[in-house]
């Protein structure tokens, strides 16, 4: 689903460079939970801002789904992030204007999908994260883990091929982590692949594959035993 | 362009973000509000100033003698000039084929007028028939002396209305009655009006009568003209212009007074002080345009200042959307068309508002100088789409650049 081959990237700090990635390479299988760790100033940030088209690499190959990303202008990559890939924040990122329906509608919206389906649809993805009786509340009245699940909602909304989350358990304390981990669990159980950024060992652990990030370079890439979220909740 | 998703998506922005739409739209409403209200006042000036001249024949001329100043021909300067009925009669003669209405204006002085036993304090001045059309009167009783009148040195008077009003309370018209000058019974024919009532105190009685019963001699102190209407403005000043100078010439000449000589003789003409007038209205005007654009121009950068902050506020949001696959191009069309939706409808709030207010008050307002403002709805309507525009390109570059926001740092934990 995913290959890169040989990633660069590097940051201009005025005279300096800053090399970030050495020359990453990885491949990861449709239906895969994959955990990305390491510790701040890894490059963990980078990688995943580069597999979401947020940024662009200096050099090496990025496949997804069998089409390679290249040569990304804004309404490419804009196109690519539509159609390919749903995010996770660790901030949420919700637009606090709109109630949770319309936040889970916004991507179809890009899509131009009609009004109606839209809303269809995201009420579908709401029941699905357990939240149809929120859909007409603002993000202001959702709890954290509420406000997660949406994200999460609308993520899945659009049916992308990769699911990407940054930190998605960072602001949010240890139980309400856990029941967002098995949420993942369970969407990453019905063949979705999801690619976690994280730096807190239990989180990786309910992935079913770890990537330990270190200066720019792949350190260690194990599959490990998934433990399952609901057994702490 | 129709595209009834991104209409529904502007109306749910707008809708949730009240205060932001409101403050936006005061602001272009306000700007605009002042324009029609200047504008409007301009044009009430300009009414105001065409109203005074109203009063006199515009087309009217005036000549009247002075003191020399200049020695001429072996005349010593301050020699006091005196036209004579000689004059007017040659005037008469060689202006015939320019003049439209000719009238020798004569005071009549160290006189006493009484109606009964009550004396009077009213000027009298001896005019001819066509002095009715060189100072505008209208008659609102009986009528102005006439040929008749003069050839038969007729003891007739008319009487200004406010004349009426002071004296004749009475009886139901002053037509009929007889006044006294120096003890002479004079039969008033005729009451006139005036715009201005200082100019109503007057009586005018036939030039002949004035001259012959009051020891006028053959001399006058006025020779007033009225030239034919021209279509054209420039045309009537131009034929004014000429008019007087050939009449200064003619009076120079007949008085030889010398040419240079400016206090010789004066010669008065309306036309000219129109014009005057007319192109102080024209730099009012000019004023009013140019605070108006002024405004606009504030209007327009209070406009894209709120856009700006309006595009910070959204930094995130467009970094959402962004995120969510929103194309460059769909970010700008977002804003600028929530931008140009929320400027139309205020422009045109804040331009209804306005022309009602004048339309309602501006018909009330008749101070001096001002009457009925008033605003010509093609020009306020142009500058609302002047406005729009101008806010649509001022608006155009903060959407640009919130459209090229980096995605990460507009998501980066503020």
């Amino acid at each position: 689903m995913i290959e890169i081959k040989d990633l660069h990237k590097s940051y201009k700090m005025g005279s300096n460079s800053l090399h970030v990635l050495k020359g990453i390479n990885f491949k990861a299988e449709e239906g895969e939970l994959v955990a990305i760790m390491g510790s701040s100033g890894s490059g963990k940030s980078t990688l995943l801002n580069i597999l979401g088209m947020l940024d662009v690499a200096d050099e090496g190959e990025y496949i997804l789904d069998g089409v390679p990303i290249k040569d990304l202008n804004e309404t490419k990559a804009a196109n690519y992030r539509n159609k390919f890939l749903g995010f996770i924040f660790q901030s949420f990122n919700l637009i606090n204007y709109k109630n949770a329906l319309e936040n889970v509608a916004l991507p179809l919206y890009y899509q131009r999908m009609p009004r109606k389906a839209r809303q269809e649809k995201a009420l579908k993805y709401l029941e699905l994260v357990g939240l149809k009786d929120w859909a007409h509340h603002l993000p202001s009245e959702l709890s954290g883990g509420q406000k997660q699940r949406v994200a999460i909602a609308r993520a899945m909304a659009a049916e992308p091929k990769v699911v990407l989350a940054d930190e998605l358990t960072g602001a949010l304390d240890s139980v309400t982590s856990y029941e967002v981990m098995d949420l993942v669990q369970k969407i990453n159980d019905q063949g979705n692949t999801i690619l976690v950024v994280t730096h807190e060992d239990d989180i990786a652990h309910m992935c079913k594959r770890i990537i330990h990030l270190k200066d720019g370079v792949i350190e260690k890439d194990e599959k490990v035993k998934q433990v399952r979220a609901s057994e702490y909740v | 362009m129709f595209d009834i998703e991104r209409w529904q998506e502007i109306f749910d922005t707008i809708r949730k973000n009240k205060l932001r739409t409101f403050l936006t739209g005061l602001s272009v409403a306000s700007g605009i509000f002042i324009l029609v209200i200047l504008l409007g006042f301009g044009q009430g000036m300009q009414n105001g100033i065409a109203h005074e001249f109203e009063q006199d024949a515009s087309t009217s001329v005036w000549v009247w003698p002075g003191v020399t100043s200049k020695e001429y021909k072996g005349l010593n300067p301050g020699r006091r000039i005196q036209l004579t009925n000689e004059n007017y009669e040659t005037a008469a003669n060689l202006f015939h084929d320019v003049i439209e209405n000719k009238s020798p204006r004569n005071f009549v002085r160290n006189i006493t007028v009484n109606y009964g036993k009550e004396a009077l304090v009213y000027g009298v001045q001896g005019v001819s028939a066509q002095f009715q059309f060189i100072e505008n009167v209208t008659m609102s009783e009986g009528r102005f002396i006439n040929y008749l009148d003069e050839s038969n040195t007729g003891k007739v008077a008319i009487i200004g209305n406010k004349i009426k009003r002071d004296v004749f309370t009475d009886v139901d018209s002053p037509v009929g009655e007889l006044i006294e000058i120096s003890g002479i019974p004079f039969k008033i024919i005729g009451v006139f009006g005036e715009q201005e009532e200082r100019e109503e105190e007057r009586i005018y009685i036939p030039i002949t009568t004035a001259q012959r019963v009051f020891n006028g001699g053959d001399r006058i102190n006025h020779m007033s003209y009225t030239l034919p209407p021209v279509e054209n403005f420039d045309q009537a000043v131009a034929q004014a212009v000429s008019f007087k100078n050939e009449m200064k010439a003619y009076v120079q000449q007949a008085h030889t007074i010398a040419p240079d000589d400016t206090s010789g003789v004066e010669v008065w003409s309306a036309m000219e002080e129109a014009k005057r007038y007319y192109s102080l209205t024209g730099n009012i005007k000019f004023f009013f345009w140019f605070v108006g654009i002024c405004t606009i121009i504030a209007g327009v950068v209070g406009v894209s200042n709120i856009m700006l902050i309006v595009v910070k506020e959204r930094t995130r949001e467009i970094g959402i959307r962004k995120a969510l696959g929103a194309k460059p191009w769909s970010i700008v069309g977002m804003i600028l068309h929530e931008s140009i939706f929320v400027t139309a409808i205020s422009g045109f709030g804040g331009l209804i508002f306005s022309m009602g207010l004048l339309e309602i008050v501006g018909p009330h307002i008749e101070v001096d100088y001002i009457i009925n403002p008033s605003v010509n709805f093609t020009v306020a309507i142009s500058t609302v789409f002047v406005l729009i525009l101008a806010g649509t390109i001022a608006g155009f570059f903060p959407a640009w650049r919130a459209a090229r926001i980096h995605t990460i740092e507009a998501l980066r934990d503020v």
